[in-house]
């Protein structure tokens, strides 16, 4: 017992540096967002004089929109691809892992390949067949992935947690007459709810960081999402940073709120696809 | 009974492609399609305005024999990826088995260390590290505390790779998270016959936690390659390929050609080849891997 005691208490010994020393730049960016441009190198954390205005100056730095444009724009679009996405990924991953068709296995090999290849090949033409279809500087080439199975790995994740459940029921259900449709709403739905959360919360997550289908497909200021927002607050030809670090605190924000909220979901999600794969 | 029976074996055919239609459309419009697409523009001169125009291989030819450009920016990417990835799975396997313990307050430690990984892809993340490591940043206020003189460090050509892969390694949460789970799959009486061996630490390290936590190990060297062969974001806004070319990471170049030069043939060509390089990667990961990989073959399934 005391040498468990002893062997806990070393861990702490390492752990509470090392924690604190992975969080400081977070806590330094806190600090910083209040300090004004004097102070802002100073190693200090809190600022000596509080400046509330890198917030509200930061949010309307740009004359024409206001970062409320780009959270309700991002927020718009995080909308449509998390719908999309789960949609898609609860579909596709029943099909996969529950029903026998032909060509199954070439089509699971094919998905899984998916997974390794690097977007690149495939953005030249996207994007040229989204400029024919009239659809550049809007959000459908940012939207329209999420619909049709762009998250190869969501569907990863969802089929590896449906092999997780007993077949038993399904088949239950199946003698009771219920069609493949009938056992996927209302058997395999609700069961597979909490991989849906997990999809759900990294599509957000990465779509809120996918800065280069943004940039590529959005120019128009009025259409910008938080990102770019703050790539155009980048680019200004004098960087109030104060400011800056301000308004990328805020679009940090969400995503943190998400992680908190449901870290749970997080570290199960990342285990299924990970350990399995 | 019988007749029941055979249905639950039935093939599914049509409920089957129904099923997966969202996704087999997409991959066939928005993949499949495109990647055919890409490897015929590679072939042609092609600036969207007009069609496109077949000049047989010579984006390639003048890839590889006239572009600077191109042997700088693969350059730096290799150089990237082989600092970037060992760094980042060396650190993300010590932080999980530090984090393999059953002891109070672990959930605490554990949010706080995969916190940065969380918002690390994002710009925000990109402006806060050009502001530490500038000239007057905070990082060089620290360093004056020891007497050390700071430098540019995103300003300096010898340093401004160095700060990106220091990025990619705060960054290094799902890799870890990954370790995790595979260090909680080993049978802790694995450890305990080892023991009773009088085996110690490190022989128990490399005997029993290495082997066993080899599949998991080649997972994420996989995925680790090809995400940091694909690195964009922090190079494009932290440093925009400078200074002096020393970030122009490969994808950033592919970028630049694409849509701001619009050569899109010349680009769909810088595609393919970096296509063909992870390809070659993963396949001599694949093929190497039979000889350090182990599965267990009996066991936990």
């Amino acid at each position: 017992m005391a040498t468990e005691a002893k062997k806990a208490w070393k861990s702490h010994l390492i752990l509470i540096p090392f924690s604190l020393l992975m969080i400081y730049p977070v806590i330094w960016w806190i600090g910083a967002s209040f300090k004004s441009t004097s102070e802002l190198s100073l190693p200090t954390i809190w600022p000596k004089q509080w400046m509330w205005e890198n917030y509200t100056e930061g949010w309307t730095f740009s004359s024409q929109y206001t970062f409320t444009t780009f959270f309700a724009n991002t927020l718009m679009m995080e909308f449509w691809n998390v719908l999309g996405g789960v949609l898609t990924a609860a579909l596709v991953g029943y099909g996969f892992a529950r029903l026998n068709f032909k060509f199954r296995n070439f089509w699971f090999a094919v998905l899984m390949m998916t997974l390794m290849l690097p977007a690149q090949v495939t953005v030249v033409p996207q994007y040229i067949l989204y400029n024919k279809l009239g659809f550049v500087d809007s959000y459908i080439p940012l939207i329209l992935p999420h619909f049709f199975g762009g998250g190869a790995f969501f569907i990863f994740l969802v089929i590896q947690f449906i092999r997780g459940i007993p077949r038993e029921l399904d088949e239950a259900a199946q003698i009771d007459g219920a069609s493949v449709y009938g056992i996927f709403f209302r058997i395999t739905m609700p069961l597979i709810k909490p991989a849906l959360y997990t999809v759900a919360i990294f599509t957000f997550l990465w779509s809120w960081d996918d800065f280069f289908s943004q940039l590529l497909y959005l120019s128009s200021v009025e259409k910008f999402t938080v990102g770019l927002g703050l790539r155009m607050f980048i680019d200004q030809f004098e960087v109030q940073w104060g400011q800056l670090l301000a308004m990328s605190l805020l679009s940090v924000l969400p995503s943190a709120i998400i992680f908190f909220l449901a870290q749970k979901h997080f570290v199960e999600g990342i285990a299924t696809t990970g350990i399995k794969g | 009974m019988f007749a029941k029976q055979s249905r639950i074996k039935h093939q599914h055919n049509i409920a089957g492609y129904v099923f997966i239609s969202p996704w087999l459309i997409g991959f066939l419009l928005l993949t499949l399609w495109p990647i055919l697409q890409s490897l015929y523009l590679s072939f042609t001169q092609y600036s969207l305005l007009d069609s496109p125009t077949w000049i047989g291989s010579q984006n390639y030819e003048n890839i590889f024999q006239k572009d600077r450009l191109f042997v700088k920016s693969l350059a730096v990417t290799f150089t990237f990826v082989l600092f970037a990835v060992p760094i980042k799975l060396f650190f993300s396997l010590m932080v999980a088995m530090l984090l393999n313990r059953d002891i109070k307050g672990m959930s605490f430690y554990r949010t706080l260390i995969y916190f940065p990984s969380l918002i690390g892809g994002s710009i925000a993340v990109a402006a806060l590290w050009r502001n530490m490591f500038g000239l007057d940043g905070y990082i060089n206020h620290v360093l004056g505390w020891f007497g050390i003189e700071g430098i540019g460090w995103i300003s300096n050509p010898n340093t401004a790779l160095g700060t990106l892969v220091l990025l990619s390694a705060w960054q290094f949460g799902s890799t870890m998270v990954i370790f995790l789970a595979g260090l909680k799959q080993i049978p802790k009486d694995l450890y305990e016959s080892a023991s009773v061996d009088g085996a110690g630490v490190l022989r128990k390290f490399w005997n029993i936690t290495l082997p066993m936590l080899s599949p998991v190990m080649f997972f994420n060297l996989v995925l680790g390659i090809i995400n940091a062969f694909q690195m964009f974001t922090s190079a494009f806004v932290i440093t925009a390929g400078g200074p002096a070319n020393a970030t122009y990471m490969y994808v950033l170049f592919l970028y630049e050609k694409a849509f701001k030069q619009f050569q899109m043939g010349y680009a769909s060509a810088l595609a393919w080849i970096l296509l063909l390089i992870i390809a070659v990667f993963t396949i001599i990961n694949f093929v190497v891997s039979k000889y350090w990989v182990h599965y267990e073959s009996e066991g936990r399934g």
